[in-house]
Order: structure tokens, then sequence, then C-alpha cells
């Protein structure tokens, strides 16, 4: 079955994004990034340390033959700033794509819509294939459509909780409203997390600590990979109607009697 | 001449490049992006571009992250 994502100019045939953050080592990491069948992964931006210039980065660890990079801009809490990192970003992994985060407030992490507007108005004009990661708000993941940004994506739950879609009924509105592609970003703790979001219709999701800080983050990136195909398929395949009665599935005629008058 | 090196003031000597000062931090010139004044300065410009006094620079990699 040909079932491509596509984000911007950008196609994919896995429908999982995976992070780098959290891992209890950079090898559990590559095993768990190819377990999950990723294509693409993100990174953080940061100063490197003055005092250990020299120090290893992330990029030592990602195969980009195989993996994507989808830098983020995660720390940010203005659009001034995330518009910066995602300059430094494009400067050096020489892509557009941009995971566009400008938080609100650091114990929620919830997302400030005002800068995150505002952040993407600049780098859409600036030539970004913008990712938003935004709240369920289906009022604001329009307006980042209409501003012309390549996917929405709003959180399931808060970040690094495991939660789960706490809000399946928003998460629905927004795909069905939504032109561009949704991607749930944020929240997703378990396979069975992970299928009902896709089962809602979502294109794609975005996950982190739901795989990295799992017992066996590598078992799990497995687990995650087959609930993002199960979703998507039981999706494409149409959900039986719910009925609040049983109906058979066994024929109800010429059924086997012990009684002297049958019926 | 002092300037701000990723939120650290440092003093430097004048007329120094970017590429001088990545020398002189020891830092790769691969594997970074340099921002100058809020501006990103492009990796063939590290040798022409000279640090004025009072210059704010971020020198940046990539990380862990979600």
């Amino acid at each position: 079955m040909n079932d491509t994502l596509t984000i911007g100019k950008y196609q994919f045939s896995s429908r999982l994004i995976l992070g780098t953050g959290k891992y209890p080592s950079m090898q559990v990491m590559q095993d768990a990034h190819a377990a999950s069948g990723a294509e693409m992964v993100t990174v953080a931006i940061r100063r490197i340390n003055l005092d250990d210039p020299t120090g290893k980065t992330m990029l030592d660890y990602i195969d980009r033959n195989k993996l994507r990079i989808l830098p983020n801009t995660a720390g940010c809490y203005s659009a001034k700033d995330a518009v910066l990192t995602a300059q430094l970003a494009r400067e050096l992994l020489e892509t557009d794509l941009i995971k566009l985060e400008v938080i609100g407030d650091p114990q929620t992490l919830h997302p400030d819509a005002r800068e995150t507007l505002a952040a993407a108005e600049q780098l859409i004009a600036d030539g970004f294939t913008v990712l938003p990661y935004i709240g369920d708000d289906p009022v604001v993941c329009k307006q980042l459509e209409e501003l012309g940004c390549a996917a929405v994506m709003p959180l399931a739950a808060p970040i690094g909780s495991g939660l789960g879609v706490c809000n399946p009924y928003t998460i629905r509105i927004i795909k069905e409203r939504a032109n561009v592609p949704v991607i749930v970003d944020a929240g997703v703790g378990t396979a069975s997390d992970a299928a009902i979001a896709m089962e809602l219709g979502v294109d794609a999701l975005l996950m982190n600590t739901g795989i990295a800080a799992a017992k066996d983050p590598i078992l799990m990136a497995h687990a995650m990979k087959n609930a993002v195909v199960a979703g998507r398929q039981a999706f494409l395949a149409g959900r039986m109607e719910k009925r609040l009665y049983a109906n058979a599935s066994s024929p109800m005629q010429n059924l086997i009697s012990t009684t002297q008058s049958g019926m | 001449m002092k300037a701000t090196i990723n939120g650290e003031m440092r003093e430097l000597p004048d007329g120094i490049t970017l590429a001088g000062l990545l020398e002189d931090l020891g830092a790769p010139r691969s594997g970074i992006a340099v921002a100058r004044n809020q501006q990103v300065v492009r990796r063939a410009e590290f040798d022409t571009q000279q640090i004025a006094d009072g210059d704010t620079i971020e020198i940046i990699k990539a990380v862990a992250g979600g």
C-alpha cells in the first residue's frame, strides 16, 4: 500500500518522527532509531561549551544517509530567540526544516501561541519549512496553517508526561479541518497511545520520552513502529460503528436443540 | 576590546576574525554555526568577518533534544 507522508517538499514512508533526548546511551538511541523505522529525528541547538569546545555533537551519532534531521527551537521563550535559533540551525545543518517550539511556561512547557505565530510568520518569509509545536487549539492550528506552515504539531499531552491523547476530540477537529499534515507531538507514553492518535486520523507522530524513558527503549521503538502502522491502517480501514447491544457474529438459524418442542 | 561570547564577556585582541576566535578557543570550524549580533555568519565569511568591540557572538552546536 502506497501511503506516503508529504511535509512541504519532503516525503516519508514512516509516520514516526523521533527525538534524540534522554536516551541512556548513544548506542541505545541509535538502535532505537533503527528499530523504529523513523526517517527523521529531532535535535536541539545549544551554545558550545567554551571550556570544552571540541566535545562531540549530536551530529556524530546520526547517520544522515538514513535519517533526515529536524532541528528544533526548544528552550526558546520568544519569537526573536526562536528565529535566531532556527537560522543558526539552518546554517549548521543545511536544512530549511525547523520544528518551531516557543514555550510559554516552564512547568507545563505549553507553547506560547502568540510568540509561535510571530516566529512562524518570520521563518516562513525567510524560506523555512516550518513545523510548529502548538497546543491542541483548532483556531491557532488553522492560523498557523494560513501563515504557511508545512504542518501543525498539536500536543497530545504535556511534553515528557506520557499521559497519552488527553483530548481526542480536539485532535480530531484539528485534523478534520486541516489542509496540512497534523503531527501529534508530545505526550505519547506507550503503544496504545500511539495507535489511538493514529486512529484519530492524524498524519504522523513525533515522540521522544515515550521511547527514550522506556525500560527497554529499543523494544519500545519496535512497539511504537507497529502501533503507528496499526493505528494508521485501522484509520484507513474505517472502524465499525459502535453499538450498545450485542450482535452475534454466528448465524442464528439452524441451531442445534435438545428440547422436544424445537423452538 | 571586549565581546560577549556565548554569554561570557571576553577580552579579545583587536581586529580578530571569527576564524581567529574559533582557533583561539580551540573550537572546530565544522559541527558549529556562528551568529554575530543576532545575524548568522556564513562559514565562508569566518576568515574575513572581524569582531568589533561590544559584539555579541553565539557559537552553537547540535545536542540531544525532542
